[in-house]
């Protein structure tokens, strides 16, 4: 496979549908824990629950075009060092974005609450009801998510440190709006 | 005390129970009237934000007596102990005792007892009586389905309330599209046949 200079088309699309998503759900879930209970609070609690089911959906599109599509190489002033550091940030950021979300959906069923898509299409219970198991995959889904939440927080670092100290073409290529 | 009066309250004493015996004989045969508190359960579903949530009460006293050849003449009475609610997590647990839902310092109780009971065919029923909760009544309606095995009788069936009758789930938790007004309630009473015993 020839590495061209940018990424697909559908590659840019569905990167930016599953960040903004991620992106929401992410202080959503934050927020929303620490309301006391509510109709606003279980109102919140639905939502964040279909953003991150969307997400899941979206991971689909997005393997398929990672697998079809070729990727471009990293800019080439770019140190082996931060290549490594790249490339495994991405792995486990893939990786996340398919263990939050599914912990967040045993974690429901494991407690009792079937989640039901847009409050439309009901999802099967990924676990029975189980007290403890449930509270474990609540510390699951909180951890997974601090983990989301670090290497999100360095990633974006990084794009940005890039763009505006290296001045190469890294955000570029996934924010085509920006060339220059 | 004498002995004689020592020997009369004995003599008392043991033939009372006898005469009690007689009075049971006397019954319609058939009735059913032990209740098995064990197997007593009270469950409900309610849909919060359109989800499914199961829920049910771990403490009801039932008094019943049922006699398949007189259904007309069943007499249900429930006392539901509304602090045993499992309301399907802890959150909901602690806050289903305040004063917008069950408010359970003031009614501590919610009762029911029968006005009536139709027999449909087979082993169908209609059961209507008083429902009393939060110091409101209401008239409710329910099929039941006994189930006789034997000496034991079991009871089932299920109505659906609306909780805002009865004013649970007041102000905020009113907003039916967050938590809906219909609560699917369902039973299962088992009861002894005095008579066997
Ligand atoms: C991209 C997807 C997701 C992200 C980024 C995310 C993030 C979060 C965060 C940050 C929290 C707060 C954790 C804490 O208090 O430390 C949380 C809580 C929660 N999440 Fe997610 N989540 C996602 C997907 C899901 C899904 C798909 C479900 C269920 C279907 C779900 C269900 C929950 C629930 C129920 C809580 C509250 C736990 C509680 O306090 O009892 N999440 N999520
Ligand atoms: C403002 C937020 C974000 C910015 C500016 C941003 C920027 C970028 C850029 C510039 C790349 C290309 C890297 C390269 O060429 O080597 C990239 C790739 C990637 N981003 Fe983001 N991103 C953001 C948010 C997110 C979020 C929230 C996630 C996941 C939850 C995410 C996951 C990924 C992944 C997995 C890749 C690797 C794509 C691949 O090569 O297969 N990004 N991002």
């Amino acid at each position: 496979m020839n590495a061209p200079g940018q990424y697909s088309k559908p590659a840019v699309i569905v990167h930016w549908m599953i960040a903004i998503l991620v992106l929401v759900a992410l202080p959503l879930g934050y927020y929303m824990t620490d309301l006391s209970l509510s109709p606003r609070k279980l109102q919140l609690i639905s939502w964040h629950k279909w953003i991150g089911f969307t997400v899941l959906l979206l991971f689909i599109p997005r393997l398929i075009v990672r697998l079809t599509r070729p990727v471009p190489a990293p800019v080439d002033t770019m140190p082996g060092w931060q290549r490594a550091v790249a490339s495994i940030t991405h792995v486990v950021l893939y990786a996340l974005i398919i263990g939050v979300p599914l912990s967040g959906w045993m974690m429901s069923s494991a407690k009792g609450f079937p989640v039901v898509y847009l409050g439309l299409v009901p999802l099967p219970d990924l676990v029975g009801k189980d007290e403890a198991l449930g509270d474990l995959l609540k510390s699951a889904h909180e951890l997974l998510t601090s983990g989301l939440l670090i290497l999100v927080g360095l990633h974006i670092a990084a794009a940005l440190k890039h763009h505006i100290i290296d001045r190469d073409e890294t955000l570029v290529r996934m924010v085509p709006l920006l060339k220059r | 005390m004498n002995s004689k009066r020592l020997l009369a309250a004995a003599l008392v004493s043991l033939i009372l129970p006898l005469a009690g015996a007689g009075a049971y004989a006397a019954q319609p045969a058939g009735s059913f009237d032990q209740v098995l508190p064990a197997k007593n359960r009270i469950d409900f579903v309610f849909k919060q934000m359109n989800v499914p949530v199961k829920g049910h009460f771990k403490k009801a006293n039932v008094n019943l007596v049922f006699d398949p050849a007189a259904p007309a003449k069943t007499t249900v009475r429930l006392d539901l102990d509304l602090g045993s609610i499992d309301a399907g997590s802890a959150d909901a647990n602690s806050e289903v005792v305040g004063k917008p839902w069950f408010d359970l310092k003031t009614f501590p109780t919610a009762t029911f007892v029968s006005s009536s009971v139709k027999p449909l065919g087979g082993d169908r029923y209609e059961m209507t009586g008083k429902l009393t909760i939060k110091g409101k009544t209401r008239d409710v309606t329910t099929p039941v389905t006994v189930t006789q095995n034997g000496n034991t009788a079991a009871f089932d069936g299920g109505f659906t309330l609306n909780r805002l009758e009865f004013a649970i789930g007041d102000g905020t938790w009113s907003d039916t599209s967050i938590v809906a007004d219909e609560v699917k309630v369902s039973f299962h009473v088992e009861a002894e046949r005095r008579a066997a015993k």
